[in-house]
């Protein structure tokens, strides 16, 4: 049995925190963890063969050849952000490795907690090496108590080889005077699959994040989906790209987004640079008080034989779908809260039940909250 | 059950239900006849409480109770249901959660009761994308199944519906309408539209009513009524200057 994850300093409100970003300091339903609280690392381990979870430090002390993995498909030169976590002297995150044809049900899990007023930074390199398959859970969440704020900058690599598999699920649980700037991309091989799932149903500042995913390999495919709500107060600068490079190669990216108020850009782009190659971007938006739901959905296609399509679509709830439910006996809230509920309902093919069931149990927080 | 009083009813500006009187007894069936467009659904839909029907006009006794002011819920949480002719397609939203939010955990056994109107293999579909006319009402027969209300109005059961699927249809709002109950012991009412009265073959009717251009014109027994409506269509309901 893996240990329990300890985390004395935390207060029972910022371990339910934790809980709601689908972490399980129990270690119950998870082979791993990284427990990163500020610029400490708390705990590394993984209890699966054939997978490690190393602090980057350790990592890049143990295995002299992750240097070829790291900045290489984010540049440390791509912006400020960038800049700040390559100039760090003593640089923090994640190195999460799946050697060659290993395999997790549980999920590992990597926790970064924001506690004090400062920039969070981390540079994470994840790696499913040929014929493995990967399944991590992101819980990045800050305590409930941040005085004036912080902000969280993450560098994230994934390598997805030949035949391999990494599935990505990141759970946001922010602050309102929280910034986030993740950064992140993928490569993946031939046959390779990189699913990434984004769900974020509290307050946060500022999320900025761009996400590619190169599909450099024959038939390799990447699954991007966001699942967002944004508070007021809160401005969600998304988007999702996958370039197409290898023949057969496909991307779906897939995004619902709820503004209560607050402003949410929700850019998408695919690139078809190869015959076979098909992708498709779909946004669909709600928006339920006044505010922004910005789709910026591109598809760019340079070959015969690429095959390419977006939907957008902004609206607000139905009258008649409320009424619907209204006359089965749901009051107004209920009725509205359960279609809000389906709007977010998105199945991933190709995600473990336990992530789905993660997923969903953390829009059915929000659900009971009344959204 | 329902009683309905010099009811008057604007959509938008437009007044399209002029004066209607109708009393629905405790245990019987009542059925709605009359041509398209003429202002049936918009009675069912005034009855049931949705907002875009405004009564200027008079008032609906439920149950002995003026229910004129309110809400869809608040109406059906007192026992009214209401099988709709074209439910709304909504995106994402299970069948099977919608019927969980209906039963308010009071025990009802969903999958028996989705078997029993062959909807078992729906539970898990978005509600009504892509069903058949046969699986729509199917999806709101068992709906109503799980709400059990005491008054259930029922917009053309039978449209686009194939005849396998209008017996089964027929059988289960007989089983909600307590049919298989002697006449006496029956405590659901129901009113039911139609315009081509194929349910009347599989649903027993204890009176019926003829509405056109918003009003209701005559009042007497269904099946009479429905052979007359057979044999000389609308034309002369239409033309029936009496109220």
């Amino acid at each position: 049995m893996p240990s329990q994850l300890k985390a004395p300093e935390l207060s029972k409100v910022d371990q339910e925190r934790l809980a709601q970003s689908g972490i399980d300091l129990a270690m119950k339903n998870r082979c791993g963890s990284y427990l990163q609280m500020d610029q400490e690392v708390v705990h590394a381990e993984c209890m699966q063969e054939g997978m490690e979870v190393l602090s980057y430090k350790k990592a890049m002390e143990k295995y002299d050849w992750l240097k070829e993995y790291n900045w290489k498909v984010v540049s440390s030169e791509k912006d400020d952000v960038t800049k700040y976590v390559a100039a760090q002297k003593e640089p923090k995150g994640y190195v999460i490795i799946a050697h060659k044809g290993s395999s997790n049900i549980l999920p590992i899990q990597a926790c970064l907690f924001l506690g004090r007023d400062q920039i969070q930074h981390v540079h994470n390199i994840i790696i499913a090496e040929e014929d493995s398959e990967l399944h991590i859970i992101s819980g990045c969440t800050s305590g409930a108590h941040v005085g004036k704020g912080g902000a969280h900058y993450g560098i994230s690599e994934f390598y997805v080889k030949k035949n391999a598999k990494i599935s990505f699920t990141m759970i946001h649980t922010w602050s309102e005077n929280i910034e986030v700037y993740p950064r992140s991309a993928s490569r993946v091989e031939e046959n390779g699959v990189f699913l990434s799932n984004y769900v974020c149903m509290h307050p946060v500042k500022k999320v900025q994040m761009y996400p590619t995913a190169t599909l450099s390999g024959e038939n390799s495919v990447a699954r991007f989906s966001s699942i967002v709500i944004a508070s007021p107060t809160s401005y969600m600068d998304l988007g999702s790209r996958a370039i197409l490079e290898g023949k057969g190669s496909s991307a779906e990216l897939i995004t619902r987004a709820i503004t209560k108020g607050g402003t949410i850009i929700s850019r998408g782009h695919i690139q078809g640079k190869t015959a076979g190659t098909r992708g498709h971007l779909e946004c669909k938006g709600l928006i339920l008080q006044d505010g922004m739901i910005y789709a910026i959905p591109e598809i760019e296609g340079s070959v015969v034989g690429t095959e390419l399509s977006h939907e957008a679509a902004v609206g607000k709830l139905a009258r008649d779908e409320i009424e619907y439910l209204m006359s089965r006996g749901l009051d107004e809230d209920e009725a509205t809260a359960t279609i809000i509920r389906g709007f977010l309902d998105v199945k991933i093919t190709g995600l473990p039940d336990a992530l789905q069931k993660q997923i969903d149990a953390t829009i059915d927080v929000a659900e009971k909250a009344g959204f | 059950m329902l009683h309905i009083e010099d009811l008057h009813v604007k959509v938008g500006e437009k007044e399209v239900l002029h004066d209607i009187n109708l009393h629905i007894n405790e245990g019987e069936t009542h059925v709605l006849l009359g041509p398209n467009g003429s202002g049936k659904t918009t009675l069912l839909m005034t009855i049931m409480g949705f907002s875009n029907y405004t009564i200027t006009e008079g008032k609906i006794l439920f149950k002995g109770e003026d229910v004129t002011k309110m809400h869809a819920h608040e109406r059906a949480k007192r026992g009214m249901g209401m099988l709709f002719q074209r439910p709304p397609t909504i995106s994402g939203l299970k069948l099977g959660k919608i019927l969980t939010a209906i039963s308010h955990d009071k025990g009802e056994n969903i999958p028996e009761l989705a078997r029993s109107v062959h909807m078992d293999g729906f539970l898990e579909r978005d509600i009504n994308k892509g069903f058949s006319g046969g699986e729509i009402k199917r999806s709101e027969v068992l709906q109503l199944l799980i709400q059990n209300p005491d008054f259930i109005m029922l917009d053309e059961p039978e449209s686009g519906v194939d005849l396998e699927n209008i017996s089964l249809i027929g059988a289960a709002i007989g089983s909600l309408l307590e049919k298989d109950k002697h006449i006496i012991k029956r405590q659901k009412s129901g009113l039911v539209i139609t315009h081509t009265g194929y349910i009347l073959d599989y649903l027993e009717t204890d009176r019926g009513h003829v509405m056109c251009d918003g009003q209701i014109k005559c009042h007497g027994n269904p099946r009479e009524i429905l052979m007359d409506i057979k044999q000389r269509g609308y034309k002369e309901c239409l033309e029936c200057r009496h109220n």
